[in-house]
């Protein structure tokens, strides 16, 4: 099985006629996701290599019967292009916009969970999710991906989720479901989302989570992981050696209480019992051994 | 971005949050000047992006001209914990009854906007969060219902705020609530907010950071630029849309996407590097985008190779190979470059390198075995 998405999953793109938009929306059809239609206000009624375009989102869910919307925006528009998801009906919105202000995405977030507490955010600045052999929806290379299972990972970091996948899939071990949530500050869904969903998909037998300096989202997972999850975790966790970020100012130090450094996080999540590695290679090779210790 | 503490009162003033009458000053002259428009006694404050200057001498009080001459002199070109002082901010001087703190700031965990109050301000607010936490009257704010003045009316009662600062305080809360919001600020913080002995609340100081991604929709905010950055490298970057940090060592960085540079940071030092640099050309970099990040570590004297280290979504690894290849023609790269190429049409951007690797263009198949060969080459 897979989490948030499967092969049934229907799918629009909110930009299908942009540049990004068409490569990736076609590389995810060609990928072998039901990309089945596109929405652009301009230019309702044209086609993408034979995707159709629809005026609105509601149109295009209207005549396609989509559950999932891959956002790929403008900073500036994004945010609405969420909402109107959200209002056409849309569960599951993946949004890969970067660069979105944190003001924007702070009340986006809070009006999806009071008015549409029935849809889920992926994003934004995020890669998306691929369950291999099922669907891709977002901008990970799907060659990358072995189908299969048995490891879910989640990561915080675009370009680390494509390390992980890669060091899995190098070696034969095959994934159940790829997120990558994006590091901005208000993110859709969390590590603990996917942790829960990972724990009870029956075909997860091992999860490999990314994470990175700044925030407090590790320490939270590793909080949850002692107390919910009992499949093995492998942890990576970037920024060891990176150089001190802004101070925050006093509401900064005052929330965080520490720095939110990567020792701290990797500290945190050890004692919840999660094997860390020191790269990703390394967490690969750890999730490597784990999985062949499984059968 | 962050802004000087005169940039901040500049921004509050555009919200209506009272703050003291005041100017800046580049020399001892001008100083006096702005003194005298601002009215004796003044504040001569140096104007830094860091922490504890007034313990560092750059905050005095003149009460005439020669006292502001002889402390202008002092503070302008100051060393603050590696902040020279370039730029004071004058103000008249305030008498003050009580100091307090105020802040608005996203909540991250719960995602949601976190106002503190505190009648406990000043200096040691750090200290009063450590060991009196309960002195800091927190509240969380729905992003999308917002602070109205009941809500802060109710807070400040709250805080146990002064009774004659109440009202005001209130009033002054919502307008920095709308300065954070609308004003596209990820903190604004106000330490000390002051209560004078005549009964009023204004903002002796500013700690305003900006979110860059929505300077989009603030093209008023090109008048913070100054003294952003001094460094060559950071301001070449910067121009060119690239995330450049410049550190000690000889290792030079270009990654896609924060996490996957920050762990080549990592992995080059944990097979005995040292990096000379973070830099992050983003999502969907083009191939200008990737010859600038070559030519800006190009410029550094300290490195000795170059790792290229991308692993591609969005941006196309072809792409990255016409970058390298631009590069190469346009400029003359002095140091050896090692590749590391995967992900989206990596096959392409290969292809496209391959008739042109030698031995100072060098791909290598993973990220560990790129990171030991660039070591190598840099302890060579």
């Amino acid at each position: 099985m897979s989490i948030f998405v499967d092969e049934t999953t229907k799918v629009i793109v909110q930009g299908l006629t942009g540049g990004q938009g068409r490569f990736h929306g076609l590389r995810n059809r060609d990928y072998g996701t039901q990309v089945v239609g596109g929405v652009s206000p301009k230019k309702a009624g044209t086609d993408v290599d034979g995707i159709p375009v629809y005026a609105s989102a509601k149109e295009a869910v209207a005549a396609t019967g989509a559950t999932a919307s891959f956002v790929v925006v403008p900073p500036a528009g994004a945010c609405d292009a969420i909402i109107e998801a959200a209002e056409a009906g849309i569960s599951f919105i993946v949004c890969i916009t970067e660069g979105i202000p944190a003001q924007d995405e702070a009340r986006t977030y809070s009006r999806l969970v009071h008015e549409f507490p029935g849809t889920r955010l992926l994003g934004p600045n995020c890669p998306g999710i691929i369950s291999p052999g099922k669907c891709n929806i977002g901008i990970t290379s799907g060659d990358i991906a072995l189908a299969g299972g048995p490891v879910g990972i989640v990561s915080r970091s675009g370009t680390l989720t494509y390390q992980a996948l890669y060091e899995l899939s190098s070696q034969g071990i095959g994934q159940t479901t790829c997120v990558g949530i994006g590091g901005d500050p208000v993110p859709g869904t969390n590590f603990i989302d996917c942790l829960e969903a990972f724990e009870a998909d029956p075909e997860t037998k091992a999860i490999m989570m990314i994470g990175e300096i700044g925030g407090s989202e590790e320490e939270r997972a590793a909080a949850y992981i002692a107390e919910r999850v009992t499949k093995p975790i492998v942890s990576y966790v970037a920024g060891v050696t990176a150089p001190p970020g802004r101070k925050m100012g006093h509401a900064g130090a005052i929330i965080s209480g520490s720095q939110g450094t990567a020792q701290a996080k990797m500290d945190a999540l050890r004692a919840a019992g999660v094997t860390i590695g020191l790269n990703p290679t390394e967490a690969g090779q750890a999730m490597i051994e784990i999985v062949r210790g499984l059968s | 971005m962050d802004l000087f503490e005169y940039q901040g009162k500049q921004y509050f003033a555009r919200f209506a949050i009272p703050v003291s009458k005041g100017g800046v000053a580049d020399t001892v002259e001008e100083a006096v000047a702005q003194a005298t428009a601002a009215g004796y006694p003044v504040v001569v404050k140096a104007q830094v992006k860091v922490g504890g200057r007034g313990k560092a001498g750059g905050v005095k009080l003149a009460a005439d001209a020669d006292e502001v001459r002889t402390h202008a002199g002092n503070i302008l070109g100051l060393d603050i914990k590696g902040h020279v002082v370039k730029r004071l901010w004058i103000e008249h001087a305030s008498d003050i009854e009580k100091e307090y703190y105020a802040s608005f700031t996203l909540d991250r965990p719960n995602k949601v906007h976190l106002g503190m109050l505190s009648k406990e301000g000043g200096v040691d607010i750090e200290e009063v969060a450590a060991t009196n936490p309960d002195a800091i009257a927190k509240v969380s704010i729905d992003p999308a219902v917002g602070l109205d003045l009941d809500a802060a009316r109710a807070w400040v009662a709250a805080a146990d705020l002064d009774e004659v600062a109440r009202e005001q305080a209130a009033a002054l809360l919502v307008q920095l609530y709308r300065c954070y919001v609308d004003g596209d600020c990820d903190l604004a913080e106000i330490n000390p907010l002051i209560l004078t002995p005549q009964g009023e609340v204004k903002a002796l100081d500013a700690k305003v950071t900006l979110d860059d991604n929505a300077a989009f929709r603030h093209p008023e905010w090109e008048e913070f630029a100054w003294g952003e950055t001094e460094d060559v490298r950071e301001q070449m970057a910067k121009a060119k849309g690239l995330n450049y940090i410049g550190l000690d060592g000889s290792v030079g960085i270009i990654a896609n996407g924060a996490g996957l540079a920050m762990s080549t940071l990592d992995v080059v030092n944990q097979v005995g590097g040292q990096a000379a640099n973070f830099l992050d050309i983003g999502g969907g970099a083009s191939p200008d985008v990737m010859a600038a990040a070559l030519e800006v570590i190009n410029t550094d004297p300290k490195v000795k190779v170059i790792f290229v280290n991308i692993f591609g979504g969005i941006t196309k690894v072809d792409d990255v190979a016409n970058g390298i290849l631009e590069a190469l023609g346009r400029v003359e790269i002095s140091s050896p470059i090692v590749l590391r190429l995967d992900g989206t049409n990596a096959a392409e951007g290969r292809a496209l390198l391959a008739p042109h690797l030698s031995d100072t263009l060098i791909a290598e198949p993973t990220m560990l075995d790129a990171a030991r060969r660039a070591v190598a080459l840099a302890g060579a």
